[in-house]
């Protein structure tokens, strides 16, 4: 009845009960807030059972930048017991907390703040773009937020209760197997994954037939704002690698849970392919981070230089090898493995190749900057920390690309460093220009430009603090992952690294305050024409905030950078007549009733409470056979109404 | 708004789409089996497990099923009603009936404690065969949705579409057993 | 002025942390840069060469960010502004074409070092290898020299100028062998057997590692090699030999209980066929039935 659940699981180190303790604390003022503020209603109406695109984007990106805080708090961790525990010190956490939680800040930085703020910008800006009133399939689009959703709360769920995995974000087996590791941990990783990663899987099929199908009359392909291009690439390499995640970690819970002998050391089962597999997904899962992110710095550079982006189709078909390419690299995450010589050249050549399309984007940036008119807003900083960041992250990881050099450096600190460099400089630094660059079209107003541009230097110092100590650490020979070590010498270089981490929370948070000044200050921010940065692209064509159905008359395009050149040559107003009636999806709250239960399925899972599991595999069942049964999922939306709307913001 | 044929098309793309998805999901699987297949760790192999007059017609009655599907599909084109509610209802009987031969093997080998957790191949055997007959429980599941729909409603525009998507699914599930049948049954137990 | 806050911004930042950076660095000994053995120095010659050869076009990239960003700033109006300005034929050419150079001369030097550098390959020598078999243990190193009828726990003395090779197998989750020092690291997996090159230079005590996360005692599990000249290593074999304690199935067994130990011990061999039987345990019975003789497995190529 009751499984494994045991009051044994409850936390009892001092930094996890802590954490268990604010957790609830902070849920329950939120509670009260909107019981107090009479909210609640307001709430479920207008955001948790909205199917509109960017209100789901917008709930994305709150989730994502809360387990960015998260993800932060726990890299303050690591870099605090690093710094300190050398010798007999042990430091301020046991090793088994320190692994979970270096377990969970790669876990949550991939899936829940990376994945998440790169769903929601999409989500936002993609629809807007192609100029669509929406996504191909709404209610599957809140489905997969509620399903993201799901996974954060099981992952952040394992601090409560049981205790997260220590076996790496990854999870290697034989050391996630039963033999090694019997407690709920693994599960809970497997599970938050499992649940957030079919989430994915659907976003992507959604995402790629709204490109394909909604795109405004005269957008062919090659006339797409190069942002939906990036979009369309990486959700062709969702589709295609997700499913090995899926089967990946569900072969993982096989073995665990039903006693299967996958990836054991012992009954014939086979670790190796487990690694096989999961890479397969992983090194596609980096480009999936990175290249949306390259398309946000497009637009922001072309934007902010005043400047037709350079060689359009030359960053098409650079975006279309590293698609290519990126799934003929996984094995380079083992050259340590012992396959032969021609294997690691081959996959080591195969990676090298990726980073001349890499270049070539990188020189087509800096070109479209040569004779524009740059104004240096808080997008275009951190665009230009993004340059110097990556192009070092670029560096290191040809170096590690070449398999004799990497059998010296894999699993090192510089390994660490390495990926940091990419994920900071190109993900994250990304994500954040698009966060500034788009936040005027969903909320109003602009972002507070000068605590932008702090936030992008204390990030940047902060980075090159961090992580310039872990490279020279790497070539110490300081491998990753330790909580303790014997030689003192190294002890400076983590506390700079320290210290770094602090300088990343400082700019983090002033970007936290960028978002609340901002609110305070949204009067004299207001974008009233919206088009407050004289953008290119069709979005900038509708009032800020955009209105739920996006564009009241159906745009058409001709070129590329529609909405530049329509402001050059100027356009006729609408007249009356232009105005057609509209269909748009009605509210749904069974996305979230989806999420929900599939949250309590992961956790029945884990905690082996098979009938709960089986009873909200039935809901969630039952909740797809009542949508697909109701057929009053639409209503209308008069011309008249869209009309007089238009006027009126128009006044 | 008028819908354009575009956006009418969106869900069988998005359902091919998910297809292809659910394609790499088999194949990752099928990777770990063909891996895995010698993997018996000193327990029984596919010769010495499988009886080929039960897997053939298993085979035999998901290829009717499919037939039906088939024709079930032309008798809506053609607006039969009755003809639709006899395929329609022969396909999912012989899809149960294909699922209850799959069940009745499985359970015969945990019996003779053959189960899952005997050895790596014969985890990979269940979860591969498994996930099939999960996909045709799925699929059992939607016909019988269907059909419920169609004795509210009849036939409709929407019907149709439903209904072509189902049919997508049932064939598609038809080729991936083919190649269980092959690689699984036929290699596994003269090779 | 302030046209120039940004730049002397820019500048005073780059001038502390390199200040900072030269500081730091001088403290540190760079394993992977002070290399003692033949292939961590051949592996450190390619570091350098790589990073000259990413510089060609870093260095570029670097210079035009910084000068571009300068002169075309909005306040800047004496520059072109040449808004439609989209494509060059001649540019694009050019930039697809220095990375592609360049990394063809990579992929020629990856190509062969991945053979010259292969952790498979025998170091040529007028020496004989000297045969180490490796067991990662949580949290421990077994190391075993069948030929001279020693063992060792945490501690791997060798001749200097002696190749060694080394067979590397796990009775914990899997775990990597690494001596920064020496060179390239291999994973060491249950149920299998790698392999590996490796030679001292010269002599010296280099700490090792393993690299890939094996469970609680992952920090601890750290070995010495203790590289030695020839009489000084042959002599302590003879010590060893002669050793108090004994490595046989029961002593294995108390050893191979998961535990940290950090001393470093040394132990009289007593079963030659210790390592294949560890390597054994992971087996089933039909494949040891195959495979009983052979130590090593081709389980590892082309995986």
């Amino acid at each position: 009845m009751f499984g494994r659940l045991s009051l044994d699981y409850l936390p009892h180190e001092p930094a996890t009960i802590g954490a268990a303790v604010a957790m609830p604390l902070a849920l329950i003022a939120i509670a009260v807030a909107l019981t107090y503020y009479k909210k609640w209603r307001w709430l479920w109406r207008e955001w948790l059972t909205s199917l509109d695109a960017k209100k789901i984007g917008v709930m994305y990106i709150v989730v994502a930048i809360v387990m960015l805080l998260r993800g932060v708090a726990d890299a303050v961790m690591l870099r605090m017991q690093t710094a300190l525990a050398v010798g007999d010190n042990p430091g301020l956490f046991s090793v088994d907390t320190f692994q979970q939680v270096f377990t969970a800040h790669g876990t949550i930085m991939i899936f829940f703040v990376a994945m998440g703020l790169m769903f929601g910008i999409i989500n936002v800006v993609m629809p807007l773009q192609i100029g669509a009133r929406d996504v191909a399939f709404p209610w599957l689009n809140s489905v997969s937020f509620w399903l993201f959703v799901a996974g954060m709360i099981l992952v952040n769920g394992a601090l409560l209760f049981g205790g997260f995995s220590n076996g790496g974000w990854l999870g290697y087996p034989p050391l996630t197997e039963l033999q090694y590791n019997p407690g709920p941990g693994v599960d809970y990783w497997i599970w938050a994954l499992q649940i957030a990663g079919i989430g994915s899987l659907l976003s992507g099929i959604n995402f790629t037939v709204t490109i394909l199908k909604k795109r405004a009359p005269g957008m062919t392909l090659m006339k797409m704002p190069i942002f939906v291009w990036s979009v369309l690439v990486t959700m062709v390499l969702v589709m295609i690698s997700f499913p090995m995640l899926t089967s990946a970690l569900s072969l993982l819970a096989l073995d665990r849970t039903l006693d299967m002998h996958f990836f054991t050391s012992n009954m014939g089962g086979n670790p190796m392919m487990y690694i096989n597999l999961i890479w397969a997904w992983g090194h596609p899962e980096v480009y999936i981070l990175v290249l949306p992110a390259f398309g946000i710095y497009s637009e922001v550079v072309a934007t902010f230089a005043r400047k037709k982006l350079f060689g359009y189709k030359t960053m098409v078909a650079a975006l279309v090898a590293i698609m290519f390419f990126s799934f003929v690299v996984w094995q380079h995450h083992f050259f340590t493995m012992g396959a032969g010589a021609n294997v690691n050249a081959f996959f080591g050549i195969m990676t090298m190749i990726i980073a001349i399309p890499t270049g070539v984007k990188i020189f087509n940036w800096l070109f479209t900057m040569y004779r524009g008119r740059i104004r240096f807003t808080a997008p275009f900083v951190w665009f230009m920390c993004f340059v110097v960041t990556f192009t070092i992250g670029g560096v290191t990881g040809v170096l590690m690309a070449v398999p004799a050099l990497d059998f010296q450096i894999h699993n090192s600190m510089f390994l660490v460093a390495h990926f940091h460099n990419v994920i900071i400089g190109g993900v994250v630094f990304g994500y954040l220009a698009g966060i500034t660059y788009w936040f005027p079209k969903v909320l109003g107003f602009r972002l507070h430009d000068r605590l932008g541009r702090w936030s992008a230097y204390a990030w940047q110092v902060g980075f090159l603090l961090a992580f310039l100590p872990l490279y020279a650490l790497g070539l110490m020979g300081a491998v990753r992952r330790i909580d303790h070590y014997t030689d003192p010498s190294w002890q400076p270089f983590f506390i700079v690294s320290a210290v770094g981490v602090l300088t990343i929370a400082l700019g983090i948070g002033l970007f936290v305050l960028q978002i609340g000044v901002s609110v305070w200050q949204r009067k004299k921010l207001r974008d009233t024409n919206g088009d407050p940065w004289d953008g290119r692209t069709l979005e900038w064509s509708v009032p800020s905030p955009a209105p739920h159905y996006n564009f009241a008359i159906q745009p058409t395009v001709s070129r590329i950078d529609e909405w530049w050149y329509q402001k050059k040559d100027g356009v006729a107003r609408p007249t009356r007549n232009d105005y057609k009636d509209i269909v748009l999806p009605k509210n749904s709250g069974l996305g979230v009733a989806i999420g929900l239960l599939c949250f309590v399925f992961g956790g029945a899972v884990i905690w082996h409470l098979w009938w709960l599991a089986a009873l909200a595999f039935v809901g969630v069942i039952v909740v797809i056979l009542v949508r697909t049964f109701d057929e009053n999922t639409e209503y209308t939306m008069t011309a008249e109404k869209l009309y007089q709307e238009a006027k009126e913001a128009r006044v | 708004m008028i819908r354009t044929k575009e956006q009418e098309s969106a869900p069988m793309l998005g359902f091919w789409l998910y297809l292809m998805t659910d394609l790499m999901l088999f194949a990752t699987v099928f990777a770990t089996f063909m891996v895995l297949r010698h993997a018996t760790a000193g327990g029984p192999s596919a010769p010495e497990l499988f009886s080929m007059k039960t897997v053939l017609t298993e085979t035999m009655i998901l290829l009717a099923s499919s037939l039906f599907c088939g024709l079930a599909w032309l008798a809506l084109r053609h607006k039969k009603r009755t003809d639709f509610l006899m395929y329609s209802i022969a396909t999912l009987l012989a899809g149960a009936v294909f699922l209850a031969i799959e069940i009745q093997e499985f359970a015969q080998l945990v019996h003779e404690g053959f189960g899952p957790s005997t050895s790596a191949f014969l985890s990979s055997f269940f979860t591969l065969v498994g996930m099939h007959g999960f996909h045709i429980a799925i699929g059992l599941l939607w016909g019988i949705a269907l059909l419920i729909m169609f004795a509210k409603k009849g036939f409709g525009s929407s019907l149709a579409r439903k209904f072509a998507l189902f049919a997508v699914f049932w064939h598609f599930l038809d080729i991936v057993w083919i190649f269980i049948f092959t690689i699984v049954y036929v290699i596994g137990v003269h090779a | 002025m302030k046209k120039y806050r940004v730049m002397f911004g820019v500048a005073a930042t780059i001038i502390i942390l390199s200040l900072l950076g030269y500081l730091l660095a001088r403290t540190g000994h760079y394993d992977i840069l002070q290399p003692m053995g033949d292939i961590a120095k051949q592996q450190r010659n390619l570091l350098y060469f790589a990073l000259l050869l990413c510089a060609v076009v870093v260095v570029p990239v670097f210079i035009m960010l910084g000068s571009f960003a300068w002169k075309f700033r909005e306040g800047n109006k004496k520059a072109h502004y040449k808004p439609e300005w989209s494509e060059n034929k001649l540019l694009e050419v050019v930039w697809w074409g220095i990375p592609i150079v360049i990394i063809s001369i990579l992929a020629v030097v990856a190509w062969s070092t991945s053979h010259s550098l292969d952790p498979y390959r025998p170091i040529a020598s007028n020496k004989k290898a000297i045969e180490v078999q490796v067991v990662a243990l949580q949290w421990k190193w077994l190391f075993i020299y069948p030929e001279l009828g020693v063992a060792t726990l945490n501690q791997l003395p060798v001749p200097v100028g002696t190749p060694v090779h080394f067979t590397l197998t796990a009775d914990a989750p899997m775990s990597a062998f690494w001596v920064p020092t020496l060179g390239s690291q291999i994973y060491t997996m249950n149920g299998m057997s790698s392999q590996l090159y490796l030679i001292a230079d010269h002599a010296g005590d280099f700490p090792g590692y393993t690299t890939n996360i094996n469970g609680e005692g992952y920090a601890d599990m750290k070995f010495m090699v203790h590289a030695q000249p020839e009489a000084a290593f042959n002599s302590w074999v003879e010590r060893a030999r002669g050793s108090s304690q004994m490595m046989d199935a029961a002593a294995y067994e108390t050893l191979a209980k998961p535990g940290v130990i950090t001393e470093e011990r040394e132990y009289m061999l007593m079963d030659d066929n210790l390592y294949s039987k560890v390597l054994e345990k992971y087996m089933a019975p039909k494949d040891q039935q195959m495979d009983h003789s052979s130590s090593t497995m081709p389980v590892m190529e082309g995986m």
